[in-house]
C-alpha cells in the first residue's frame, strides 16, 4: 500500500494557507514521478484547529499515523522538496514537515474522543464517493432497504434515546414517529445546516469533512417516515461546504445512492441545497421553512408543527446535520454498543488547544476542557465555560465536573446547544460576554414580535449602561425583570432564548454585575 | 358540531370545538387585550397582548391563535399577565415616537386605549426617540412610520383582502419598517388600487387619509368585517 499524506483542508487550516500547501505538496509529488509512492490527499478537520495547518502522514499501514501541526505553509516549497525526496528514498515514515510540530497522538485530547459521527471525518477524501464508500459509506441505507421495514427503524432511533443536536434535544424517534404518522403520500426531509450560534462550528466540520454520512442519515430517515424528497439548508458562510456537498450529491446520484430505486428498491429520494441568506433565525425551523419556500424568513407559532405542516404545507421532518449523522453509526452498531451515544463539540476560546472533538455523552466538562483542551493558559485560570450560544449560558468553573448531557446542563441554567463550547478565564468579565450575546440577538431578531423586537433593544441598551459606569438604582432589577418578560413572552426561540446568558450570568456571577453598579446604589 | 366546554377567569364557556381562547373569550364577554389580531384577517401572534395563563401549563400562550381544549381552564388577567401588557405597551411606545397630542388619531387610536387598559401612565423604559421617516407620496394617503407598531395589518389586508399585496415588511429587528413596493414611495407603486383598507384598519395613526388632522381619524375595522361577510354570504346589500 502507498503511503498517504492527509492534509486538512477545513475551513480553519484552509484560512492558514492549508489548500495551497496541499496543492504545491501534490504537485511536487506528481512532476517528481512519485505518485505510486505517495498521495497527498485533501481530507476534512484533523481535530486540533488551534494547531493548524495539520498534516498527517501515513507511511505505511505498520507505521503509526504522525500528526503534525503548526506547518509554516508560507515555506510550501521547502517542504515540497523535503517530502519529494523522502518519498524518493523510500524515508516517509521518518520525514518531518520542518518549521511544524509533532503532535502527540496519545494526548487525552484524541484518546479520550469517540469518534462515531466523526469516524470518517479527516480521513477520507470529502470529495470521493469511492473512498466513502470504501469506508462504509451507505451500507446502512443498503441494509435498510432490504429489510425495507421503516416502523422497526423508527422503534430503534426511539429507544436509541436519540436526541435532535440542533439545540433543542427533542426526541429523534418522537418526531420521526410524528412524521410517519401523518397523512399524505408527499412528504419532505429537511436538514438543518444553517448553524448560527457564535462559536459554533461542528456541523461545518461534518459537511465539510463526510458529507456521505450526512446525506446516508438523510435517505434513511426519508425512508423511515416516507418522503421522497429532501433540503439541506445550509448557510452561505460555508462556501466549502456547499461545494462538497453539491459534489457528494452528484456523486450519490451518479452511484444511485440518491435517485429513483435506489439500490434496487422501490424507494426515490432526492436531495436540494438552499443556500441560507445569513440570517441567524433561519436556523428556527419555522423561519427555515419560509425561506426554502423563498419567503421571509420569519418564525411563525407551532401547532402547527413541521410534521404537520411544513415546507410547501406538506408534512416535513427536520433535523439538525449531526442528528443525521448520528443514523449510520447507531444502526451499524445497534442500541447496545451504540450507548448513549456522543455529542461534537467545538471547543473554543481560553484553552490551550481548540478544536472540533467528539466525546461521549456524559464526559464531564472538566475533561473535555482541563484534560483534552489543556486548561487555561499558564497564570490564567478558567472562570466559565459557555454553552448553548445565544440561548444558553454559563457553567462557572466550581460546576466543571457536571456531565455533559441534557439534564445536567438545564439543572445549571444553561443548554447542551448544539454543541459551541466557549472557554473563558479570569480576564474574562461575564458582563461583557451576556452584553455580546444580547447586542446578537438584538442584530439578528427578525422583528415580528415585539418583546423580542423591543426588548432586546432595552436589554442590550441597559447592559451598555451598566457596562459604561451609568447604571442607576433600580437598572439591576429592570434588567432581571425585563429578561424574563422577554423569556416568557416571545414568540420563538431565539426571543425566548436571548435573556438566557444574562439571566445564567446573573444567577452565576452576580459579583460582576454589582461591581458595576455604584456602591451607593448597589444593595 | 362538537362543542368544547371550558373555563375562562370566572365564566363557564361553550364552544364550537376549533375555535380560538379569544373567540371563547369573546363569547362569554371576557376582555382579552389584542393589537396585531383583527378579525378578519389572518392571526400572526406577533403583538403578544393577547397572552393567558392556562392552568397547568407553565407557557403562556397567544389566545388568538390558541385553540380550545375541553376542560380548559384560562386565566386572563393574573398580575403576571397584567405587568407583561404594561411592559409590551411601553416597549411600543419607547420603540416609536408617539406624540398623541398632536396625532391624526389622537382619542381613535388602539394603542393609546390599550395604554389606559393597561394603566400606564408613564413608561419604566427609556424613550428612544428613533429616526424615522414619513411617507407622503400617495395622492389620498400618507404613512408616518413614526405610529407604526409594525402589527402587520395592512400588509395582511391588502394581500388578502385586497389582493394587491402593496406592502410587506422590510429589514428586521429594531430596523423593521413597512414597506410599499420594494421599497418604493408608496405613490410609486402601481399596484396600489387606492381602496383604503389599510387605513381603515390601521390601528394607529400611522396610516391616515392626507385630508385628516389632529384627532380626525377615524379608523373602521368593523367595514372590514361586513365586506368579509357579505363576500362569504353573497350579500351585498344590509
Ligand atoms: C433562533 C434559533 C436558531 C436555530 N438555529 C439552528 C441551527 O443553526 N441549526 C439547527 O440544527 N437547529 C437550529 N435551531 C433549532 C431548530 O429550530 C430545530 O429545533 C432543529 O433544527 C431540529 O433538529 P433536531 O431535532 O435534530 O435538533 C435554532 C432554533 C432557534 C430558535
Ligand atoms: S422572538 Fe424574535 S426572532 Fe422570534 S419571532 Fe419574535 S422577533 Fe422574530
Ligand atoms: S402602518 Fe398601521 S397597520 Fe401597518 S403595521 Fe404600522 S401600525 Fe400596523
Ligand atoms: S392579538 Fe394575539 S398576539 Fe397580537
Amino acid at each position: 500500500m502507498k503511503a498517504c499524506l492527509r492534509v486538512c483542508s477545513a475551513a480553519s487550516c484552509r484560512s492558514r494557507g492549508a489548500a495551497t500547501l496541499q496543492h504545491t505538496l501534490s504537485e511536487a509529488i506528481a512532476s517528481a514521478g512519485l505518485e505510486h509512492r505517495l498521495r497527498v490527499k485533501e481530507v476534512g478537520c484533523l481535530g486540533p484547529c488551534s494547531d493548524g495547518p495539520l498534516l498527517a502522514m501515513d507511511a505505511s499501514p505498520e507505521a503509526q499515523t504522525q500528526l503534525y501541526g503548526s506547518i509554516p505553509a508560507a515555506d510550501a516549497a521547502q517542504l515540497a522538496a523535503s517530502l519529494t525526496q523522502a518519498a524518493a528514498r523510500h524515508t516517509l515514515a521518518q520525514w518531518c514537515p520542518a518549521g511544524g510540530q509533532r503532535i502527540d497522538l496519545n494526548h487525552p485530547f484524541f484518546q479520550l474522543q469517540r469518534r462515531l459521527v466523526l469516524e470518517h471525518c479527516g480521513q477520507i477524501d470529502p470529495n470521493s464517493i469511492e473512498e466513502a464508500l470504501a469506508a462504509g459509506a451507505y451500507r446502512q441505507l443498503e441494509r435498510v432497504l432490504q429489510t425495507n421495514n421503516p416502523a422497526a427503524v423508527i422503534e430503534q432511533v426511539q429507544r436509541s434515546g436519540l436526541r435532535g443536536r440542533g439545540g433543542a434535544g427533542y426526541p429523534t424517534g418522537l418526531k420521526w414517529a410524528a412524521v410517519a404518522q401523518s397523512p399524505g403520500t408527499d412528504k419532505l426531509v429537511v436538514c438543518n445546516a444553517d448553524e448560527g450560534d457564535p462559536g459554533a462550528f461542528m456541523d461545518r466540520t461534518v459537511l465539510e469533512g463526510d458529507p456521505h454520512t450526512v446525506l446516508e442519515g438523510m435517505a434513511i430517515a426519508a425512508h423511515a417516515v416516507g418522503a421522497s424528497r429532501g433540503f439541506i439548508y445550509v448557510r452561505a458562510e460555508y462556501p466549502l461546504a456547499i461545494a462538497r456537498l453539491h459534489t457528494a450529491i452528484a456523486a450519490a446520484h451518479g452511484q444511485g445512492w440518491l435517485g429513483m430505486a435506489i439500490a434496487g428498491s422501490r424507494f426515490n429520494f432526492d436531495v436540494e441545497l438552499r443556500v441560507g441568506a445569513g440570517a441567524y433565525v433561519c436556523g428556527e425551523e419555522t423561519a427555515l421553512m419560509q425561506s426554502i419556500e423563498g419567503k421571509r424568513g420569519m418564525p411563525r407559532p407551532r401547532p402547527p408543527y413541521p410534521a404537520e405542516q411544513g415546507v410547501f404545507g406538506l408534512p416535513t421532518l427536520i433535523n439538525n446535520v449531526e442528528t443525521f449523522a448520528n443514523l449510520p453509526a447507531l444502526l451499524r452498531l445497534g442500541l447496545e454498543s451504540y450507548g448513549r451515544g456522543t455529542k461534537v463539540f467545538s471547543l473554543t476560546g481560553h484553552v490551550r488547544r481548540s478544536g472540533v472533538i467528539e466525546v461521549p455523552m456524559g464526559t464531564s466538562l472538566r475533561r473535555i476542557v482541563e484534560t483534552m483542551g489543556g486548561g487555561a493558559a499558564a497564570g490564567r485560570t478558567i472562570k466559565a465555560v459557555q454553552t448553548g450560544g445565544p440561548s444558553g449560558g454559563c457553567v462557572p468553573a466550581n460546576q466543571l465536573d457536571t456531565p455533559v448531557d441534557y439534564e445536567s446542563l438545564k439543572a445549571l441554567g444553561t443548554i447542551m446547544g448544539s454543541g459551541g463550547m466557549v472557554v473563558m478565564d479570569d480576564t474574562t468579565n461575564m458582563v461583557d460576554i451576556a452584553r455580546f450575546f444580547m447586542a446578537f440577538c438584538r442584530e439578528e431578531s427578525c422583528g415580528k414580535c415585539v418583546p423580542c423586537r423591543a426588548g432586546t433593544v432595552q436589554l442590550d441598551n441597559l447592559l451598555e449602561k451598566l457596562l459604561g459606569g451609568r447604571a442607576a438604582p433600580g437598572d439591576l432589577e429592570q434588567l432581571e425583570r425585563l429578561c424574563h418578560m422577554v423569556k416568557d413572552t416571545s414568540l420563538c426561540g431565539l426571543g425566548q432564548g436571548a435573556p438566557k446568558p444574562v439571566l445564567s450570568t446573573l444567577r452565576h456571577f452576580r459579583d460582576d454585575y454589582l461591581a458595576l453598579v455604584p456602591a451607593e446604589t448597589s444593595r | 358540531m362538537s362543542l368544547c366546554s371550558l373555563r375562562i377567569d370566572d365564566h363557564e364557556v361553550a364552544i364550537a370545538a376549533g375555535s380560538t381562547v379569544l373567540q371563547a373569550a369573546r363569547e362569554a364577554s371576557v376582555a382579552i387585550p389584542t393589537l396585531c389580531f383583527l378579525e378578519g384577517l389572518s392571526a400572526v401572534a406577533a403583538c403578544r397582548m393577547c397572552l393567558v395563563e392556562v392552568s397547568g401549563s407553565d407557557t403562556l400562550l397567544p389566545a388568538c391563535i390558541t385553540r380550545v381544549q375541553e376542560g380548559m381552564q384560562v386565566h386572563t388577567a393574573t398580575p403576571r399577565l397584567q405587568d407583561i401588557r404594561r411592559t409590551l405597551i411601553e416597549l411600543l411606545f419607547t420603540e416609536g415616537n408617539h406624540v398623541c397630542a398632536i396625532c391624526v388619531a389622537n382619542g381613535h387610536c388602539e394603542l393609546q386605549n390599550l395604554a389606559v387598559e393597561v394603566g400606564m401612565d408613564h413608561s419604566r423604559l427609556p424613550y428612544r426617540f428613533p429616526d424615522r421617516p414619513v411617507d407622503l407620496s400617495h395622492p389620498l394617503f400618507g404613512l408616518d412610520h413614526n405610529r407604526c407598531v409594525l402589527c402587520t395589518r395592512c400588509v395582511r389586508v391588502c394581500d388578502e383582502v385586497e389582493g394587491a399585496h402593496v406592502w410587506d415588511v422590510g429589514w428586521r429587528g429594531e430596523h423593521c419598517r413597512i414597506i410599499a413596493g420594494l421599497e418604493e414611495p408608496w405613490g410609486a407603486v402601481e399596484a396600489c388600487t387606492h381602496c383604503g383598507k389599510c387605513v381603515e384598519v390601521c390601528p394607529t395613526g400611522a396610516l391616515f387619509h392626507r385630508g385628516d388632522t389632529t384627532e380626525e381619524k377615524h379608523s373602521d375595522p368593523a367595514r372590514l368585517q361586513a365586506l368579509m361577510q357579505a363576500r362569504q354570504q353573497q350579500r351585498w346589500n344590509p
